[in-house]
């Protein structure tokens, strides 16, 4: 359902959006029963002349029994839920699998620094190409990223790929995607980081192996810096 | 700015000696009567409501037609939007919510529901409504010092509320932080009142089971709020210490951490959402029973299932930061206790419908307003679990989707909650019926433009688009002009929405002078307040003749007996 509104480009975008679709599934039954009950009851017991209110406790078994099986199911439908949300989030957030490259994003009142790690695919050495507000990455590859904030707190969210995770300030968070489509995307600043907050959007560049590689020939000697 | 109610006073002779009718300034402006109280806390949050709904008019203008002049504001800078979002969402919580249903509704009805003559420290009270006040100015002042007003959003997590060369609202900052602090003071005074009141003052023959529900839910929600309020008002304090003395609580630099002030923030944060919930639900407990004739659905299941929702949402907290850089694995644990609170709540909503089952429901405006209550917040719940769900969370956190959610909560509770109130209980406070043709208009209006406001919003939420950002215009996915023509929708729906809430102004302060007399107990209902007369004098009933209780709150159409209620205070 949401990937008619947005594109799915990366491994686990699909697996979100089963999770949106299980939820769906699981509540919204629930949700139409309930409401239908709702007005139903509301539409039957409306005042008539000839209908007086009954008395009742809410304690007689046949009629309890209408919270308590619903109660029960709930339980029930909650457990596969949870387990459906924390599959998801196992894999995207605790499960890192071993990267093929490293880049480092490195978010600042208002704008995205993203260092990549240059033609050795090594971060940290000389050849690395920082560059501001594109993130430049090779389609079916696993990268990590390793998040930093210079500032206040900022969120490196990219809606294509699902993922979204907090910069702080004094630590370096590691997480990871892996692109499944060429493709050009916004990059977005996801909490509140002051006046700016609005303009803080970068690009996601998703290249074949081929432009990758020809990007990173041409970068790789001028070193442009963050703004 | 002080909020004087403009009470049209019926003069009872109510024949209590030690009791002397209070000059003006000392019953209007200084009161110590819980019902005077209770008028200031209600037109105080009204005025406040005001510029909450000025501010999301503003933003909403200018989000649906970027860069527009908006009428009566003029053009929108990214400065003033920070600022606009965050007072309103600010305003619309502490200043509306709470002094609405939980201080006004608190001090009007637990006295009069219990059978007392006031609540037990009246002097503690008039003290808990003038700190609040102090708040109030504070707060406003906040908006016109140089640089303007906070804009870090409502939750102001540091290191941008903690510094001003990150936020560039030196003042702005401090003073919203301090009025949020002296907000806090002002309600845990009136909380220990609220507590220590129904505890104490019950009419004689009232037991824990004759309580009326909506005590016992403000009492719940005033102990939760007791035993959260606590870590914020030490954080806040830290806080103001990061922002003028240079402390490090919050700043990594120094050895600081500034997740410590979201776990502060947000351990209060969540158990406040309940905290206005519960009374919310309380108002429309005593509601859909009186329309309907019967009596509460389980009585003692709803009161168990709105504590197991208090306890349990003091562990939920940290689903606000499944991503803000907490440790991985413990979100699974908060991801847990937090689809779980569906449980209990879900239950109490199934309550609530199965109190219609058999009942002879009558459709006046308190009991639309009622209805709308379960029906709108059903969905506000339910949206909630997807939410909750760990893994869901990490694409939807800080989306349009949270806000169309907690809206879906929140206006239910602040404003359908309290419209249900008002309209119950205004004949009780002033004395004379609300219009009930106004109250319908108003009602339609409402409820047909809130659904156009905040569906719009989930569609948004799930293209992706994230939260306080006053142009879209750079971001290529979320400019479309499919996604475009929703903000414009919802935008519209807002302005419906606002031109219907004129009639409500209207009908309210009409009402008060020109509505029809009310007679002491207009709706046939059985609790205590309806047996003394509209409004009752000072001291509630006459001394000697306070009400003794007999039987539980709810015993509506009864077999055997010739009215279909049976009020609490009647012998037989």
């Amino acid at each position: 359902m949401i990937q008619s509104l947005i594109e799915p480009v990366s491994t686990y975008a699909g697996e979100v959006d089963f999770l949106f679709l299980l939820i769906t599934v699981i509540v919204m039954p629930w949700f139409f029963l309930a409401e239908g009950m709702f007005f139903w009851l509301m539409w039957r017991f409306r005042y008539q002349e000839d209908q007086p209110a009954m008395y009742v406790t809410g304690n007689e078994p046949e009629l309890k029994r209408w919270i308590t099986v619903p109660h029960a199911m709930i339980i029930v439908l909650d457990l596969v839920l949870i387990a459906g949300a924390i599959r998801v989030w196992y894999m995207i957030k605790q499960d890192l699998p071993e990267p093929h490259e490293t880049v480092r994003v490195i978010a600042q009142q208002w704008a995205w620094g993203f260092v990549h790690p240059g033609p050795d695919g090594l971060l940290d050495t000389e050849d690395d190409i920082e560059i501001a507000d594109e993130l430049h990455v090779q389609v079916g590859e696993v990268y990590h990223y390793q998040l930093e904030s210079r500032d206040v707190l900022h969120n490196f969210s990219v809606p294509v790929f699902r993922l979204k995770q907090d910069a702080l300030p004094g630590r370096r968070i590691t997480g990871w995607f892996e692109a499944t489509k060429t493709g050009v995307h916004d990059i977005q600043c996801a909490e509140m980081c002051g006046i700016g907050h609005g303009i803080m959007a970068a690009r996601l560049f998703i290249h074949t192996p081929e432009e990758y590689q020809a990007w990173v020939d041409s970068h790789a000697p001028q070193q442009a810096s963050a703004r | 700015m002080s909020s004087q109610p403009t009470v049209e006073h019926g003069h009872e002779e109510h024949g209590h000696e030690h009791h002397h009718e209070p000059a003006f300034i000392e019953k209007y402006i200084f009161p110590l009567d819980h019902k005077y109280i209770a008028m200031q806390y209600l037109l105080t949050g009204m005025f406040m409501a005001v510029f909450g709904g000025f501010f999301v008019y503003a933003f909403r203008l200018q989000l649906a037609f970027p860069g527009i002049s908006v009428p009566l504001y003029g053009t929108v800078s990214p400065t003033e939007y920070n600022a606009l979002v965050t007072n309103h969402g600010s305003v619309m919580i502490f200043w509306v919510a709470m002094p609405v249903l939980i201080a006004a509704f608190g001090n009007f009805l637990i006295p009069l529901m219990i059978g007392a003559d006031d609540m037990v420290f009246p002097k503690l009270n008039r003290l808990s409504y003038q700190i609040f006040l102090a708040s109030v100015v504070v707060l406003i002042v906040s908006w016109l010092v140089p640089g303007g007003g906070f804009g870090g959003a409502w939750t102001a997590y540091p290191p941008l509320s903690a510094k001003a060369q990150y936020s560039l609202t030196p003042l702005g900052s401090t003073l919203w932080l301090v009025a949020v602090a002296l907000e806090f003071v002002a309600f845990l005074i009136g909380g220990i009142n609220f507590i220590t009141t129904a505890m104490n003052s019950r009419a004689p023959g009232m037991g824990a089971k004759d309580v009326p529900m909506v005590v016992w839910m403000i009492c719940i929600a005033s102990i939760m709020f007791m035993a959260s309020v606590g870590p914020l008002i030490a954080g806040a304090v830290m806080l103001l210490f990061d922002q003028n003395l240079g402390t490090g609580f919050f700043d990594p630099d120094k050895g600081g951490d500034p997740i410590l002030w979201q776990h502060l923030f947000w351990f209060f944060g969540h158990p406040e959402v309940y905290v206005v919930l519960l009374p919310a639900t309380g108002i429309v407990a005593e509601i859909i029973t009186v329309f309907s004739r019967k009596k509460l659905f389980g009585y003692q299941t709803i009161l168990y299932t709105a504590i197991a929702t208090g306890v349990l949402s003091f562990f939920v907290w940290a689903h606000h930061q499944f991503v803000a850089g907490i440790d991985p694995r413990m979100a699974n644990v908060f991801t847990i206790t937090t689809v779980l609170i569906s449980i209990p709540i879900a239950e109490m909503m199934f309550l609530y419908i199965a109190t219609l089952y058999g009942g002879s429901i009558r459709f006046t405006t308190p009991m639309l307003w009622a209805l709308s209550f379960i029906a709108e917040f059903l969905i506000g719940g339910v949206t909630g679990i997807w939410l909750g769900a760990s893994g869901m969370d990490i694409y939807f956190h800080d989306t349009y989707f949270v806000i169309a959610h907690f809206h879906y909560t929140f206006f239910p509770i602040a404003f359908i909650g309290t419209f249900a109130a008002l309209s119950f209980w205004f004949p009780k406070m002033f004395g004379r019926m609300m219009d009930e043709t106004l109250g319908k208009i108003h009602f339609w209006g409402t409820i047909i433009a809130l659904n156009f406001i905040f569906i719009p919003l989930f569609v948004l939420g799930a293209a992706g688009q994230h939260r306080r950002i006053y142009n879209y215009n750079h971001y290529p996915e979320l400019s479309t002009p499919d996604l475009q023509s929703l903000r414009v929708l919802a935008t519209v729906s807002l302005l419906v929405l606002i031109a219907f809430q004129f009639v409500f102004l209207f009908n309210f302060f009409w009402s008060m002078f020109r509505g029809e007399k009310a007679p002491a107990n207009p709706w046939r209902s059985t609790t205590l307040e309806w047996t003394t007369p509209s409004p009752p004098g000072h001291g509630n009933w006459s001394p000697n003749d306070m009400p003794r209780v007999y039987r539980g709150p709810y015993e509506y159409s009864v077999p055997g007996r010739d009215e279909d209620y049976w009020p609490q205070n009647q012998p037989s």
